[in-house]
């Protein structure tokens, strides 16, 4: 890959993915890429998101489940726009 | 893809009762709290040997006093350890300890302050220790096979480039030399949650998981539930965790249980500090998610190399198991290189594939295994943690 890909998503079925650059600033045309079969689309990020931290890749509606891995990693608590910074402010554990 | 590992050979100590090791420690351990001041004067009196003060020893009873001896006569049964010297505060519980690293058939010697007071104490253990260290260092490295080195693993300071490339890594080394027959161990009892369904499936069969699943359920209820005083959100993820950007504890434990791989599974559950008797093949340690706990008791089971993925960077070592870090967080590595071994940020610019970094690491683990001093050791990272089931007596 030719190109340093800012987004890596583990699953074709996950709807949020993590950034992997340093100093990612809003409004940048990321390149995404899905680990399982390597395939690329590109997505806008709306706001300036750190390394290691999860941006949405859709529009999620609060009680939905956000989805990692292909698996089930926590509900939606707060609508979230597609490019939105995905943390512990709009998705929270159905576990503790 | 495991056959390129078939017959690898690594350069390490044989011991009395046929085990490998790959560091050849003189060990001075204290039995109680109160016999950490003589044996950090013998390790500072005879050069070449290493102290391990402890917090614990007194009053503990039941369960919690079987898994202290267990830890304290594991670590000095580790093929890390040439020889052993024991001090306690009295002689009963100091030669029980004796004896069962003496079972391993190393020199080993005891010592109790009652009678004597520290200084005679330290002077007869010194001359002991001074003995050790003349043996020790006539101990050559001789060829071994790679299949008999016995490698655990814990993730800690995790963030979500662990999941998507430290743990896969290690994930990719068991997937390789587990078939050639080392013996693996994870564990991380309560960082399994939000996974454990997958985990359960990673059992070698139906009841092997059952009693997996049983034992993490009892973990849950006994332990988290009947503790909390609150939800576990600031504890599991951590603060640091959540720093690095893990939001719940479902997306720790899916990352967490990359560590084993694409296919291997685990033969059978090993309590806390428990050593495997059923040979060669991955075991899940019921542990601590907290570092320094779990890598020492994953040490008193018997595991010599321990591989510890991080995201953030944790900075944790052993006394006496050396510790390879390995991260892929290109952050950690521009602001903490000094604590990293392994590199494999690439995985994240698409530029290493999981196989590759997969043999980076087993480079290093023979590197290793042949002397090489990880970070963590040249740095002087000695955390050596005892787990506490409830307050003593």
């Amino acid at each position: 890959m030719a190109e340093i890909p800012h987004l890596l998503v583990h699953n074709r079925r996950d709807n949020v993915g993590v950034v992997v650059v340093e100093n990612l600033e809003a409004n940048t045309n990321m390149l995404c890429c899905i680990t399982e079969d390597n395939s690329t689309f590109r997505l806008t990020s709306k706001m300036d998101v750190p390394i290691g931290h999860k941006i949405a890749l859709l529009d999620l509606k609060s009680g939905e489940t956000a989805t990692k891995y292909g698996e089930d990693i926590g509900k939606i608590v707060t609508d979230v726009a597609q490019g939105d910074h995905v943390h512990t402010h709009n998705c929270k554990t159905k576990r503790w | 893809m495991s056959l390129g590992y078939e017959g690898r050979k690594i350069m390490g100590y044989r011991r009395e009762e046929g085990r490998v090791g790959v560091r050849n420690h003189v060990l001075i351990l204290p039995l109680d709290d109160i016999s950490n001041a003589a044996c950090e004067a013998v390790a500072n009196n005879i050069k070449g040997t290493i102290a391990i003060p402890h917090a614990y020893g007194r009053l503990q009873f039941g369960e919690d006093l079987e898994l202290h001896f267990k830890t304290i006569i594991g670590t000095g049964s580790n093929p890390n350890i040439a020889a052993c010297v024991v001090i306690g505060i009295e002689p009963g519980w100091t030669q029980r300890v004796v004896d069962g690293i003496a079972a391993t058939g190393k020199p080993v010697e005891g010592f109790s302050i009652e009678q004597n007071g520290d200084l005679k104490t330290i002077m007869n253990a010194s001359r002991a220790a001074k003995e050790m260290v003349h043996y020790a260092t006539e101990i050559q490295r001789e060829e071994c096979d790679i299949s008999e080195l016995w490698i655990s693993t814990k993730c800690g300071e995790s963030d979500t480039t662990t999941g998507l490339g430290a743990n896969p890594t290690v994930g990719n080394m068991y997937d390789k030399l587990l078939p050639v027959g080392i013996t693996g161990c994870f564990g991380e009892t309560s960082e399994i949650t939000g996974a454990e369904h997958i985990c359960r499936r990673r059992a070698v069969n139906e009841e092997v998981g059952d009693r997996w699943y049983k034992m993490w359920k009892t973990y849950q209820d006994e332990v988290i539930f009947a503790h909390q005083t609150d939800d576990l959100s600031d504890s599991q993820p951590t603060k640091g965790n959540i720093t690095g950007g893990l939001t719940t504890i479902e997306e720790k434990a899916l990352g967490n249980l990359e560590k084993i791989g694409r296919t291997s599974m685990y033969k059978e559950i090993l309590g806390p500090a428990e050593t495997p008797n059923s040979g060669e093949g991955l075991y899940f340690m019921d542990s601590s998610s907290a570092a320094a706990e779990c890598v020492t008791i994953m040490a008193a089971g018997g595991f010599v190399i321990h591989t510890f993925p991080t995201g953030q960077g944790n900075v944790i070592g052993h006394p006496i198991v050396p510790v390879i870090k390995i991260t892929a967080n290109p952050r950690t590595i521009r602001t903490m290189s000094e604590h990293i071994d392994v590199d494999v940020s690439g995985i994240l610019r698409r530029e290493m594939t999981i196989d590759q970094a997969g043999d980076v690491l087993i480079e290093m683990i023979c590197r290793t295994a042949n002397g090489r001093n990880t970070a963590a050791e040249a740095l002087g990272h000695r955390e050596f943690s005892m787990t506490k089931l409830y307050r003593s007596a």
